[in-house]
C-alpha cells in the first residue's frame, strides 16, 4: 500500500498512544466517530485543516500522521547531511540506508539534533559572554584577581633577593587577592545558576520579560476583554521578579491593549478567515499602521490562527527590541542578527511593506514568509529627522509550499556556515573550530 | 638612562607585581589608573612604551589607543594590551585600534617580560 494512503492506520495507532477512544477524538475535531472509524481504516482520504486538527489533538506533527516515522527518519538523516555539508553524502539513497539500518539511522539523527542543539548553546553562551554587561564585568574581576595572584605567587616563588619588605607587601597582597577571588567566583557561581544557563532561569530583564510573554503564548484575554489594566498584570505576575522586567512588560501590555482596541478580537476573527494572514488587508480595514496589524497578528490565539507566528522588532540601530519566538526560526538573544533578515532590508527602504520567503542554515524544512516594515515612532516635528522602527512578522511555511524559492539567511554571524556571504562581519565560531 | 614605561591598568597589584617586575629590569615604570586622562598622562610622559588595560574607569583603552595613533607623535609606540577579554572579536577590535601586541588574562610574568623585549627590540629595529 503506498505511503500517503495509510495516514488513517497511523492515525489509529497515535489514537491509541494517546489513550483516546474514537468517539473522543471525534468530538475535539468535530467529526462523527463514524467517519473517524472511516479515516482510520483508510476508507477516506484526510488532508488540510481536519487533518492539522487531528495532530493538534493527539499532539503530533502532521508529517507523522501523513508520512510516518520513516519518511521523518529519511527527512532527518537528509537534514544531517546538508548540516555536516559533506557533498559526497548519497541523499538520494537516504530511504535505503534507512530501510536497511533504522538502528544506525536513527543514532545519526538523533547526533545530528544534538549537534543542532549544542550550537544553540553555544550560541546562547557567546552572546551572554560578548552583551551580559553584568557577566562581562564579573569575569573581568575573577579573572583580573586571578591574574594578580599568578604574578604575585610566581615573583614570591622564583625571585631569591627579595627584600623583607616586598616580600611583605606581596603576601599582603596575596591575602587580599585570594579573599576577592573567593567572594567574586562566589558571585559568578551564583550569577550563572540563577541565570538562563539553565532553561527555565532568566538573567536579563528583557529575558524575564520574554519568558512572560512565551508563558501566556502572546495572548492575554483579561487586556482583551478590559478585565484586567496592563499595569495591574504585570505587577500582579509571579512571574516577573525583577522591576526592569515589569517595566518593559508594562509598555508591551500598553501598546497590546492599543492593538486590541483598534483591532478588536472577534473582528480579527471575521477578516482572518476572509482574507487570511494579510496583514496589509487587515491594516488597511482597520485604518492602523501596517506594524500595529503585524503586532496584531503576533498576540492571535490559536483558535484564530493555528500557525504559531513570530514577531521581531528593531530599532535604527539593528538593537532587537522584542522577540517572539516561532520554531525552527532562530533569532538571537542579544541582537547583531543575520543583516540579510528583511527587517533589518526595511530600515534602508522606510514605510515600504517588503515580504521574502526566507530559510535559514541547517534548517531545510524550516521555511517562512517574513513580511517586514520600517515606520516612524513618535509625532513628527519640523526639521528633525524621524525615529524609524522596524517590525518584521514570521510566518511558518510547509516544505511543499509553492511560490518562489526561499531565499538564505542567517542566524547570526558567529554561528552562520556561509563563509562567502557579503554580510558577513566576523568569523564564525563554528569555523574556528570552537 | 632608563627606558620608559607607563602603566595604564586599574588592579593595583597587577600594577603593583609588573612594576616589580619591570623595575628589575632596568625600566623606569610610570603608572596611571584612570582612563579619562590618559592620553594626556602619555602626552606628558612620553613612555618608551605603554601597557595598556583596555577596561578601565573612565575611558575604554581602545578609545585611549585610537587617540594616541591619531596623534603622529605616537603612532609607532609599542603598546601592550593586557585584557581579560580574548575572543577573537576582542582581538580583531584592538588590532583595529592599533595595538603592537595582545595579551590576555591570566597571563604569567614571563609572557609580560618577553612580549615587553620582543615589542622593544621591534621598536628599535624600526
Amino acid at each position: 500500500m503506498a505511503r500517503d494512503s495509510l495516514t488513517g492506520s497511523r492515525i489509529r495507532e497515535r489514537r491509541q498512544i494517546a489513550g483516546l477512544r474514537q468517539a473522543e477524538l471525534a468530538r475535539q475535531v468535530g467529526i462523527s466517530a463514524s467517519y473517524i472509524n472511516l479515516i482510520e481504516h483508510n476508507r477516506r482520504r484526510i488532508a488540510g485543516k481536519l487533518l492539522l486538527d487531528i495532530a493538534r489533538v493527539l499532539k503530533v506533527d502532521p508529517n507523522l500522521l501523513t508520512e510516518g516515522a520513516e519518511a521523518a527518519l529519511v527527512a532527518a538523516l537528509r537534514e544531517a547531511a546538508a548540516d555536516s555539508g559533506v557533498v559526497a553524502a548519497e541523499t538520494d539513497r537516504a530511504d535505503e540506508f534507512a530501510g536497511r539500518f533504522p538502528g544506525w539511522a536513527e543514532v545519526l539523527s538523533r547526533q545530528s539534533q544534538r549537534i543542532q542543539s549544542l550550537e544553540q548553546a553555544v550560541e546562547t553562551l557567546s552572546d551572554r559572554f560578548n552583551r551580559d554587561p553584568q557577566l562581562a564585568e564579573s569575569l573581568h574581576e575573577v579573572l583580573s584577581t586571578a591574574t594578580a595572584i599568578r604574578s604575585t605567587a610566581a615573583i614570591l616563588a622564583e625571585t631569591s633577593d627579595l627584600t623583607v619588605e616586598w616580600r611583605d607587601r606581596f603576601h599582603k597582597n596575596l591575602d587580599q587577592d585570594s579573599r576577592r577571588l573567593a567572594d567574586s567566583s562566589k558571585a559568578l557561581v551564583s550569577y550563572l545558576d540563577a541565570s538562563s544557563l539553565s532553561e527555565e532561569g532568566r538573567a536579563i530583564p528583557q529575558e524575564e520579560a520574554e519568558a512572560f510573554l512565551a508563558a501566556n503564548q502572546g495572548h492575554f484575554p483579561s487586556l482583551e476583554t478590559g478585565e484586567k489594566d496592563p499595569d495591574a498584570l504585570a505587577a500582579s505576575s509571579k512571574e516577573l521578579s525583577s522591576p526592569a522586567a515589569r517595566q518593559i512588560v508594562q509598555v508591551i501590555l500598553r501598546r497590546y491593549v492599543g492593538d486590541a482596541a483598534a483591532m478588536p478580537l472577534d473582528e480579527m476573527r471575521g477578516i482572518i478567515s476572509k482574507v487570511g494572514l494579510d496583514p496589509l488587508a487587515i491594516a488597511r480595514r482597520f485604518d492602523v499602521t501596517l506594524s500595529a496589524a503585524l503586532r496584531r497578528l503576533a498576540t492571535m490565539p490559536t483558535d484564530v490562527v493555528e500557525t504559531e507566528i513570530g514577531l521581531v522588532v528593531c530599532d535604527a540601530s539593528g538593537s532587537i527590541l522584542f522577540r517572539k519566538p516561532t520554531a525552527g526560526f532562530a533569532l538571537p538573544r542579544f541582537g547583531e542578527s543575520c543583516p540579510l533578515w528583511p527587517l533589518y532590508v526595511a530600515l534602508s527602504r522606510p514605510v515600504t511593506p517588503l515580504r521574502q520567503r526566507v530559510a535559514q542554515p541547517g534548517r531545510e524544512h524550516a521555511v517562512f514568509d517574513c513580511i517586514a516594515v520600517s515606520e516612524p515612532v513618535g509625532p513628527a516635528s519640523y526639521n528633525r529627522d524621524a525615529v524609524y522602527r522596524s517590525t518584521m512578522l514570521i510566518l511558518p511555511v510547509g516544505p511543499e509550499a509553492e511560490g518562489e524559492p526561499p531565499v538564505p539567511v542567517g542566524v547570526s554571524c558567529r554561528i552562520c556556515p556561509r563563509t562567502t556571504c557579503s554580510a558577513r562581519r566576523e568569523p564564525s565560531i563554528l569555523g574556528e573550530g570552537f | 638612562m632608563n627606558r620608559h614605561v607607563l602603566l595604564v591598568e586599574d588592579e593595583p597589584n597587577i600594577v603593583e607585581a609588573i612594576r616589580f617586575l619591570l623595575t628589575r629590569e632596568g625600566w623606569q615604570v610610570d603608572c596611571h589608573s584612570d582612563g579619562s586622562d590618559a592620553v594626556e598622562a602619555v602626552q606628558n610622559l612620553k613612555p618608551d612604551l605603554l601597557i595598556l588595560d583596555p577596561m578601565l574607569p573612565g575611558r575604554s583603552g581602545l578609545d585611549i589607543l585610537r587617540d594616541l595613533r591619531a596623534l603622529s607623535e605616537f603612532e609607532n609606540l609599542p603598546v601592550l594590551m593586557l585584557t581579560a577579554r580574548g575572543q577573537s572579536r576582542d582581538r580583531d577590535m584592538a588590532e583595529r585600534a592599533g595595538v603592537s601586541r595582545f595579551m590576555t588574562k591570566p597571563f604569567s610574568n614571563v609572557e609580560v617580560l618577553t612580549a615587553v623585549r620582543d615589542l622593544v627590540a621591534l621598536a628599535g629595529r624600526a
